[in-house]
């Protein structure tokens, strides 16, 4: 059976309570965050355009439009506009960069913290706009890229900066005066740091910002179900569920958004510390 | 009314696992953050950075120019202290030499004056001598011929003898002198 063409939304409206009609047919689930290409097919193995790729290329737009605004022609006494993206960027610099890794070393990796940081958000905060209403980073894709970058940029500058003993050592997490439970720690710390580390960050992003959706998906979907008869009544309370959620999610966007930017910088930090 | 459920209940089947990134979308991922890094890192940050330098820069040498006008205020304002010092002090030594030259003007007119008194009154008492003694010579002559004459015409005998006579005549001067000197 195909997909009807007029379908937009992501549950059938028809269905409510008292209808005969069950909350299981109308409930978000992994299928919610499926689309339907907008191009291409997305059973083959060909490329495909769907949603999700639109509002990533159009936030990136976004992001960039709106620094070109604010940067492209700087002023000495600054706009609003300016002052407004001013303080975005001082408070990464200042805030994540400088207050992990230090500014001497630091100022090299502030346009990456900078770049994911507003990128990321910018993916979370489609949740919220109207008719897009969809985190991009609720797509492991998205996050996963992110955080191969992070992870590529950090193991290799282990590398360059240890050498390849110092990197292991690093990377174990190698100290002496651990004795007997030397091997397991470093097994442990192995796996930790350069394979359980980069999933979970990844992971992290993606999980709450999946959970915030669907959560979100849930209230409002609920919210249209019980509008029949006496069910009104909890959808009201589903209704304030929606407000209450939203206002939450605002809040999660950014903090997570401020986490994968910290992380990042942690572990370019550990990077290059001496090794202990 | 379930059309578009079954549409995705049979994408789900396709893609069940939420872990599995389809690579489009990675593709389309990487693309969309290296737009916004491009941009970020090539472009708006460093000319952001270099605004945010010369605004540091110009408040220092705001800073920094203050500073220097202030020690500049500061250097002029000693400047002047000291030459209102020098000049109370210069007034201070003209007026204590104006005094002093007061003093020896007037000390000096007093002198003068003093010194002028005294030839005017020396003059005076040189001139009074002068005419005593010529109003004596002349009255004791005046007398003297008279009390001559007198003598002749009483005792009727010329007193030609000019030795005589005078010896006569300076004889009674001198006791009439005597009996003005007794009187006194």
């Amino acid at each position: 059976m195909s997909a009807d063409p007029t379908q937009t939304l992501a549950f059938d409206t028809s269905c409510h309570l008292f209808d005969g009609c069950g909350f299981d047919t109308v409930a978000p689930g992994l299928h919610s965050f499926l689309f339907e290409p907008l191009l291409g097919d997305a059973d083959g193995n060909g490329f495909y355009f769907n949603k999700p790729m639109l509002l990533a290329l159009v936030g990136s737009v976004i992001i960039v439009g709106f620094f070109w605004a604010a940067f492209a022609r700087p002023k000495l006494v600054p706009g609003k506009l300016q002052m407004v993206a001013e303080a975005g960027y001082d408070f990464v610099r200042r805030g994540i960069v400088y207050e992990t890794i230090g500014k001497k070393e630091g100022e090299k990796y502030v346009p990456l913290a900078v770049s994911l940081f507003f990128f990321i958000w910018m993916m979370n905060l489609w949740s919220i706009v109207p008719v897009a209403a969809f985190p991009v980073t609720s797509i492991i894709a998205y996050p996963l890229v992110l955080a191969v970058i992070v992870y590529v940029l950090w193991v290799s500058l282990t590398f360059k900066r240890h050498g390849f003993v110092g990197a292991f050592k690093n990377f174990t997490g190698y100290d002496k005066s651990l004795g007997a439970v030397l091997p397991l720690s470093m097994t442990i710390e192995f796996a930790s740091n350069l394979i359980v580390r980069p999933f979970t960050h990844a992971v992290r992003l993606f999980a709450n910002m999946f959970a915030g959706h669907t959560l979100l998906l849930l209230f409002t979907i609920a919210s249209w179900y019980m509008l029949n008869g006496i069910g009104i009544a909890y959808s009201a309370v589903s209704f304030v569920m929606v407000i209450v959620m939203t206002a939450f999610e605002l809040f999660i966007q950014a903090v997570q958004a401020y986490v994968f930017v910290l992380l990042t910088c942690t572990f370019i930090q550990g990077a290059l510390a001496e090794h202990h | 009314m379930t059309s578009a459920l079954v549409f995705l209940a049979a994408e789900e089947g396709h893609k069940e696992n939420p872990l599995v990134p389809p690579w489009p979308e990675v593709v389309i991922g990487l693309i969309a953050f290296v737009i916004v890094f491009g941009f970020l890192a090539k472009k708006l940050l460093p000319t952001i950075n270099k605004v945010l330098e010369e605004r540091r820069e110009a408040i220092e040498g705001g800073i920094e120019k203050a500073e220097a006008a202030q020690t500049e205020a500061q250097s002029v304002l000693e400047q002047y202290k000291a030459q209102l010092a020098e000049a109370r002090h210069e007034a201070a030594r003209l007026r204590q030499e104006a005094q002093e030259q007061g003093a020896t003007l007037i000390a000096e007119m007093r002198a003068e004056g003093q010194r002028q008194r005294e030839e005017i009154i020396a003059a005076g008492h040189a001139q009074i001598e002068a005419d005593r003694k010529a109003a004596s010579s002349a009255l004791r002559q005046d007398v003297g011929k008279l009390a001559t004459d007198l003598a002749g015409k009483l005792v009727g005998e010329s007193l030609e003898d000019h030795a005589r006579q005078s010896r006569v005549i300076d004889r009674f001067l001198d006791e009439l002198e005597e009996k003005a000197e007794a009187a006194r």
